[in-house]
């Protein structure tokens, strides 16, 4: 279990290497540069420019430059917000998603796997497929058009709660309900989905037949062993909840790392892309590392694997 | 009531298909023609769902918009399919190094967040419907391929496929007269639920503005005009994400209906009831 834990540590780092490594050259092979407007400068002033910047170089150049700065902690300066490093951006605005996707997560986990347990075990009934009906709309609705409605009623027609900005603690609550909404619903479905087949086993007749009670049947045999895919879901949907979201900031004006994921690629501002792609990549594979170790605890079984 | 929700869905998604294949005949107004002199309007009997900053319908711009969304997100997915399904053939049937490398190429691409896949292709191919699609075709083959390989991965070890070889038939034969057509289940079912998420992927494309340029739209591309109106006008915002929810639920629902039928549990149950 330890050789595992390391080999799957490192392989992780090489993961991350990879990542970054690629969208280094694919922003900087995307036509287009940081520096392009309209009207075209003057060449002296291009090269001017260029040099400052250390973009004249010999792409290799560049990325071994850029290597050598990022393992040393050192994102460089943004393109885009003069005299602001990428690690003071990435300061500012990663806790306010991280605030944000982990209220979303706590949602996500408290609301949505009871339900799927419970739809499972109220299977066809009239309750569970109300859930089923809920859930897929939920899947279905464009987050923007769920923000907009959630702004117009909560804070236009009934005026209990701000539409936009992050200048009060009542700030949080509707863009963590637009944030959460989706992943909740896929949660709920897949919670069904797995907590059904786990009913099917076997030891869940023996159990029965010993005279466990129905709850502990749920909750403690059949529960634990029905959460490997949704443990493996929380992975991927842990980086995309705290690294922000697009959308969701964008209506809600919220100061959020989400922003820069996608702002900074559309212009080129390599340093920030690669700055955001870091945190991301860190964030999803150190995650999917976390969830891989969760399985030990879930599943007894993986424990004896190499 | 399951069977009269997806009766209307499918209602639903019929209806929106011809209204997109005929859609200068259902609407009452041209996509781009602009009326300066209407900017603006609430939905009211002459522009059932009022008018945008340039005064143009609403709702033609609505129905032709679905042309575009459902367009992208049907070939965008038999692209995906095509791809995903070779792919998955060569790595999971013939196996070896070819499997080794396509397995890291998917490994990488699970990696990377999707949209950011879609974006950076978008960069690469260029604004437009061929970058659109390309960007959305290559960023959503890998589930394809995964499943398409895990499958192969357990008819390979079935007798009626050793049979097969042991009868001297060709690899080819095997694969297509064979294995493929088992598959069919797998892959209609993920058609069935790539084409929603497509769709959305398109919209959230557009709705950054990396979508078709104007007088051309789709759902996403009209919400993202409307999103910056969306506290005095909010008829822009909400009609286009109408429409877009309600494709996609009827799109879910079918896809659900579609996996339960194809469930093999299911129908074993049923097998041992009767």
């Amino acid at each position: 279990m330890f050789d595992f834990i390391v080999k799957r540590f490192f392989s992780t780092i090489v993961l991350l290497w990879i990542l970054l490594t690629s969208l280094f050259f694919l922003l900087r092979l995307a036509p287009g540069g940081p520096f392009d407007t309209d009207r075209a400068w003057p060449p002296e002033i291009k090269t001017n420019i260029l040099e400052k910047y250390g973009l004249n170089e010999p792409l290799f150049a560049q990325y071994q430059n850029w290597l050598s700065h990022v393992v040393q902690g050192d994102f460089k300066d943004s393109f885009q917000y003069l005299d602001r490093s990428v690690v003071s951006i990435i300061r500012d605005s990663l806790p306010i998603s991280l605030k944000l996707g982990f209220l979303a997560l706590f949602f996500i986990i408290v609301i949505g796997i009871p339900i799927g347990a419970y739809c499972a075990w109220k299977q066809n009934t009239p309750i569970d497929q109300a859930f089923l009906f809920l859930s897929a709309s939920g899947i279905s609705i464009p987050n923007y058009l769920l923000a907009s409605i959630l702004i117009l009623i909560f804070a236009i027609h009934l005026q209990i709660l701000p539409a936009a900005l992050w200048d009060s603690p009542s700030s949080i609550i509707l863009p963590s309900i637009a944030l959460a909404v989706k992943p909740l619903c896929m949660v709920i479905r897949l919670t069904r989905a797995s907590v059904l087949e786990t009913l099917g086993e076997d030891y869940i007749r023996t159990a029965y037949a010993k005279g466990v009670s129905e709850f502990n049947v749920l909750f403690k045999h059949t529960l634990k062993n029905a959460l490997i895919p949704i443990v493996t879901l929380l992975g991927p949907l842990v980086a995309n909840l705290v690294t922000g979201s697009f959308v969701i900031e964008l209506i809600f004006q919220i100061p959020g790392m989400g922003k820069h994921f996608i702002s900074s690629i559309l212009n080129r501002d390599y340093p920030l892309a690669m700055g955001v792609a870091f945190v991301y990549g860190s964030i999803l594979l150190f995650s999917n590392f976390a969830v891989d170790l969760s399985y030990f605890w879930i599943d007894p079984r993986t424990r004896r694997l190499k | 009531m399951k069977r009269k929700i997806r009766l209307i869905a499918s209602l639903f998604l019929v209806m929106i298909t011809l209204f997109a294949l005929f859609a200068p005949l259902v609407t009452p107004f041209s996509y781009e023609e602009q009326n300066i002199e209407q900017q603006l309007l609430q939905p009211n009997s002459t522009h059932w769902m009022g008018t945008d900053l340039l005064g143009r319908d609403l709702y033609s711009r609505i129905i032709y918009g679905s042309r575009l969304s459902l367009a992208v997100g049907a070939m965008t997915t038999l692209f995906a399919l095509f791809i995903g399904t070779i792919a998955g053939v060569l790595s999971g049937y013939f196996g070896g190094k070819l499997d080794q490398v396509i397995m890291r190429v998917t490994d990488f691409f699970y990696t990377f967040p999707m949209i950011l896949t879609a974006i950076l292709f978008t960069l690469l191919f260029g604004r437009g419907l061929i970058g659109l699609f390309l960007a959305i075709g290559f960023s959503s083959w890998i589930t394809q391929a995964r499943l398409v390989r895990g499958q192969i991965l357990q008819i390979k070890q079935l007798s009626y496929i050793e049979a097969a070889h042991a009868l001297g038939q060709s690899e080819w034969n095997i694969v297509f007269k064979h294995v493929l057509p088992q598959l069919r289940g797998t892959i209609v079912i993920a058609l069935a639920f790539q084409i929603p998420t497509n769709i959305l992927t398109e919209s959230f494309l557009s709705f950054m503005g990396l979508g078709l340029s104007p007088p051309f739209a789709s759902w996403g591309t009209l919400a993202h005009e409307g999103y910056q109106a969306m506290l005095t006008y909010p008829h822009l915002i909400i009609f286009p994400g109408l429409a877009l929810f309600l494709a996609m639920l009827s799109l879910q629902i079918l896809a659900d209906a579609l996996r339960d039928s194809y469930d093999p549990k299911k129908n074993l149950e049923k097998s041992f009831l009767q």
